[in-house]
């Protein structure tokens, strides 16, 4: 797995050729002349396949045992977060990405945790609101 | 062409021979960069649609429908919770399996397994609408769940459920047309002609975005 995670070589810039083919490493294996693009081996897809089964099937049966409270809230997060980071490491390339790309892609979406806030406590105040104004 | 600030052009004609100039930031082809942007911005959407949900469930003093009895299934006399559910997520993550697949035979430029593994990705996807429908028709007939209210509890369950697993519906079935061409191309040796399969990889982020949004789904709408 450590062949498929090192990125040896940097896509080169292409100026005039579009289709210029760029070298991405450690396809050596079977590329031969048309090494370009993303390729990492079928058993790192077929791993993350098998996990992402596994992590679905844990989260499934969260419910399915009815765990509740605490541990459930947090079981069904790690599930959720171990899903979505390896589809979009593995699945979509990102691990293999330049940092520029990454920055650009995964920071801006740390604005939505400030709306996520924002909007739970504007919905407990509400909750709050509509249990003085509409119980008695 | 120097990019020291005090010989550039200043101004609004600076900004335009800054936005123009080329250069190039992301040293990706430009329709992975801005497929990246796109779901970029789909996230934002998604985001927004689920805190919304979180907002009126969080507000309501009527209790929230149990996601866990409503999408339960009764196979062979069993009660069993989030079956369907469980399947349309199992058949999603095959999907995604296949298309990531598809993006590797796409770049050893073997024609045959690429389309092959695309169009099975569309068949899949396709399953998973199916399903949807019949889950939404059981919901809408059998439960009585509407937009506006429902028997079980808080009214806002329906409009919540309905726009997001929408939403993320018309995804999956916009991706299925979109995987389709796409392998449709590959079959017709367009690629080839063109010189790189990086349309197969950009379609790919599509797909896999599709699956993504569907983990969060699943955890924030079934099993919360």
């Amino acid at each position: 797995m450590d062949q498929a995670v090192r990125q040896e070589s940097v896509p080169e810039q292409s100026h005039g050729e579009h289709s210029a083919p760029r070298a991405t490493g450690h396809a050596s294996g079977h590329a031969g002349e048309h090494a370009e693009g993303q390729q990492h081996p079928i058993k790192l897809y077929l791993w993350v396949w098998v996990l992402l089964f596994v992590f679905s099937a844990f989260s499934y049966l969260v419910d399915y045992l009815q765990l509740q409270g605490a541990l459930r809230w947090t079981l069904i997060l790690v599930f959720m977060f171990l899903k979505a980071s390896v589809i979009v490491a593995v699945f979509m390339h990102m691990a293999w990405e330049r940092l520029a790309l990454k920055l650009a892609i995964l920071v801006p979406p740390l604005a939505l945790l400030v709306l996520i806030a924002l909007m739970a406590i504007e919905g407990d105040y509400t909750f709050l609101t509509r249990l003085a104004s509409f119980v008695n | 062409m120097s990019n020291n600030p005090t010989t550039l052009e200043p101004g609004f004609r600076g900004v335009a021979a800054d936005w123009s100039a080329d250069k190039q930031a992301f040293p990706v082809p430009w329709g992975k960069a801005m497929m990246w942007i796109f779901l970029l911005s789909d996230t934002f959407i998604f985001t927004c649609f689920l805190t919304s949900y979180m907002n009126v469930r969080m507000s309501t003093l009527d209790t929230w429908p149990n996601p866990s009895e409503v999408f339960a299934l009764t196979v062979a006399g069993q009660h069993i919770p989030l079956l369907l559910i469980a399947i349309m997520t199992m058949v999603l993550i095959t999907s995604s399996g296949t298309m990531a697949m598809a993006v590797n035979f796409g770049y050893r430029r073997d024609r045959k397994r690429t389309a092959l593994l695309m169009f099975a990705t569309a068949a899949l996807g396709l399953a998973f609408v199916g399903m949807q429908a019949f889950e939404w028709t059981k919901l809408i007939v059998e439960e009585g769940v509407r937009p506006w209210g429902n028997p079980m509890g808080a009214a806002q369950f329906g409009s919540a459920f309905f726009m997001i697993t929408g939403f993320h519906g018309l995804h999956v079935s916009g991706g299925v047309v979109y995987l389709t061409v796409v392998a449709w191309r590959v079959l017709s040796g367009f690629y080839d002609r063109k010189g790189t399969y990086e349309t197969v990889e950009i379609a790919g982020l599509y797909w896999h975005f599709v699956d993504l949004v569907w983990v969060f789904i699943f955890a924030f709408f079934y099993l919360w």
